[in-house]
């Protein structure tokens, strides 16, 4: 700081004797010589940083390609490496997201509205906003530790499903929420004033303007947060996700009335993640082949969602013009 | 106009995520065969996660979907704690109960039959290149392991003056881990007093590449990952009471020659689950002649003698309760104290 003000008080006395053309272009060009090594410096580090990946993905796919077959989508763990695979893993995770999905996205798609559009600027507001922003940074295994005193044993959900799918939506909710607000408030002051004139209630602003402009963005939001959910291991660990479970929880849709149960939410269950953290501390190195493969279905799971996010920002970014 | 189209779009959008989860939960109709199975509940020690693990997939292939088995990994005392709220049916532990465990137990009310199902031999490793030392004595595991060790005993040559002038870098249990409790209860004659600055680690792979990369490198763990790892590992020997130097292996384990370092495992049956028939019948599978060998010897870990098992199924059909693995001070006792076979 100090020597920008020092710099800056010369200014004007060197435009009065100006400097020789050849000192000139010598200071350019030691400058652009100065931002050239920054580019490079940048530039290695980005590939440095990009390069772990690769050869991290790399290590991956060579590891774990040649265990990817169809069966090991539908085989359970077993003692023997070759037999193991990950059917319950990849259904307890599709179940658990489901049950997060259901209870995050609409808690935290209201309670970013609300906070947004409807609440008073007060100190009360104030102090839920900061306790959003907060409950954001907070390390997951707190999640898990909450989860396991108030679902698992006040609620006593159990070592179940819909123990894990709250815990997750704990954890994605603030996450949700500031997405949503961040998209709300992106959209133009004059749409709302304009919703206004026209003699519109509150609620009929939001929902056929508001909202409508804004899905896209909140969408995406929404799988940001599953995607960081679904890798999530810490947290269900700490309420006793099983390890060994080879049969799956009952089916939601049936074939005799009324076609849909939920004795599936209070089944024990496994997630990728959890398997993938076994069959690591396994002493077989042909286990840790299974690992790297599930953990390749894994990221090819959360690449996915992300794309999706991608896409559908894409999509409505193109789509809303103001 | 452009509204409702954006409108429509969303709306298609979470039909289509929904549909595919529908669809996909359809997709797993079939083995859905959950509705009146029986199910054992059972959790525990990472360290026998591997034995309960394999008996349940057997088991579970044997019963043909009647009975469903699950098995988690919270740790012995993780496991313990679960089982004494009366949540399971069995735990596994790497150690035996402790007091203050069984009188939670008594607490709620949970009656336990305790049941040593297998061996694992704690074993001393070292580099292949490792020449120089071929066998340890308890003293000197003590010299290197005691917490007065931390930042005095740190090269080869304050061991031994034969040794070579390099640093003893030291590879062990994590004080999370079973094998920890045991091994610093027998070495350092104190439960969980070890020195503090080695690479310890809960995760066994880490220790074996650890010691497999470094010329002066000395670790522990369990049997079962120097076997899968033998040709980037050397085991050394151990000198028991009787003054022989002994390497861990099935007859020295199971002949009781490998002192101090092996140890039991447990599995904890809570009795009033014992009357499910389901919980029972595992029970039965499990110590059955031919898969309580097979299969804990195909796991990596060491099957009881023959005769110690018919003692221990004695102790499972009269469902004799209570834990006789720890002497009056709560030391751990050897199977064959507890079971009085010597």
């Amino acid at each position: 700081m100090a020597r920008l003000r020092a710099r800056s008080r010369r200014g004007p006395a060197q435009s009065h004797n100006p400097m020789p053309e050849a000192a000139i272009s010598e200071a350019l060009a030691r400058r652009k010589r100065r931002d050239g090594w920054f580019a490079l410096a940048g530039l290695l580090i980005m590939l440095a940083a990009v390069l772990t990946l690769v050869l991290l993905l790399a290590q991956l796919l060579v590891d774990g390609l040649p265990r990817l077959s169809l069966e090991f989508f539908v085989e359970f763990p077993s003692r023997f490496p070759q037999r193991a695979g990950i059917y319950s893993a990849w259904i307890g995770t599709l179940l658990v997201m489901l049950v997060t999905a259901f209870v995050a996205v609409p808690l935290g798609v209201a309670a970013g509205l609300y906070l947004e559009e409807y609440a008073r600027r007060n100190w009360l507001t104030d102090l839920i906003e900061i306790n959003v922003s907060n409950l954001a940074g907070v390390p997951s295994i707190i999640y898990g530790l909450l989860a396991l005193g108030l679902f698992v044993n006040r609620f006593s959900l159990g070592q179940s499903i819909a123990a894990a799918g709250l815990t997750l939506a704990l954890l994605i909710i603030p996450v949700v929420i500031v997405a949503t607000r961040e998209a709300i408030r992106a959209v133009p002051r004059n749409m709302r004033e304009a919703a206004y004139a026209m003699g519109t209630t509150q609620w009929q602003m939001v929902a056929h303007h508001v909202l409508p402009y804004s899905t896209g963005s909140i969408l995406t939001g929404i799988i940001i947060g599953l995607s960081r959910a679904i890798g999530e291991t810490a947290p269900v660990i700490t309420i006793g996700a099983l390890t060994f479970i080879a049969f799956l929880p009952e089916a939601p849709i049936g074939g005799e009335f009324p076609y849909i149960n939920f004795n599936w939410l209070d089944a024990p269950f496994t997630l990728l993640p959890i398997q993938i953290f076994n069959w690591l501390s396994r002493p077989q190195t042909e286990f840790h082949a299974n690992a790297a493969a599930a953990a390749l279905v894994l990221i090819a799971l959360t690449l996915c969602m992300n794309a999706t996010a991608i896409y559908l920002r894409y999509r409505y970014r193109r789509r809303v013009q103001w | 106009m452009e509204f409702l189209a954006q409108k429509r779009f969303a709306a298609g959008c979470v039909l289509c995520l929904l549909c595919l989860a529908v669809l996909m939960l359809a997709g797993c109709r079939k083995a859905g065969s959950g509705q009146s199975a029986e199910l054992i509940q059972i959790d525990g020690s990472s360290t026998v996660y591997p034995i309960i693990e394999a008996m349940a997939e057997e088991f579970q292939i044997a019963e043909q979907g009647a009975v469903n088995v699950t098995v988690g990994i919270s740790g012995s005392g993780g496991g313990l704690k679960k089982f004494c709220r009366g949540e399971l049916a069995i735990a596994n532990a790497s150690r035996p109960i402790e007091a203050s465990e069984i009188r939670n137990c008594q607490r709620a009310g949970v009656n336990f039959i305790e049941l040593p199902i297998a061996y694992d031999a704690i074993t001393l490793v070292v580099h292949p290149h490792n020449q120089w030392v071929q066998s340890l004595d308890v003293a000197t595991l003590k010299q290197i392991w005691e917490p007065q060790a931390q930042g005095r005993v740190t090269r080869w040559s304050d061991l031994n003056p034969d040794f070579p002038d390099a640093s003893l870098n030291l590879y062990g249990a994590g004080p999370d881990s079973g094998t920890f409790d045991y091994f610093t209860a027998v070495i350092n004659g104190d439960e969980r007093a070890s020195r503090g600055d080695y690479t310890a680690s809960e995760d066994d792979n880490i220790l074996v590449r650890g010691v497999a990369n470094d010329k002066f490198a000395l670790g522990y763990f369990g049997l079962a990952y120097y076997h899968e790892n033998s040709n980037q590992l050397k085991a050394l020997a151990v000198i028991n009471q009787q003054g022989n130097a002994v390497l861990p292996s099935l007859d020295s384990v199971r002949g009781g020659a490998y002192q101090p370092l092996s140890r039991p495992v447990f599995m904890y049956v809570n009795t009033q689950m014992l009357q499910q028939k389901g919980v029972r019948r595992f029970l039965d599978f499990f110590f059955a002649p031919k898969n309580r060998t097979e299969i804990i010897t195909w796991v990596g870990y060491i099957p009881l003698a023959e005769a110690t098992y018919e003692r221990v199924l004695d102790i499972l059909n009269q469902e004799r309760t209570g834990s006789r693995f720890r002497d009056d001070a709560g030391h751990v006792v050897s199977v064959e104290q507890a079971l009085h076979l010597l």
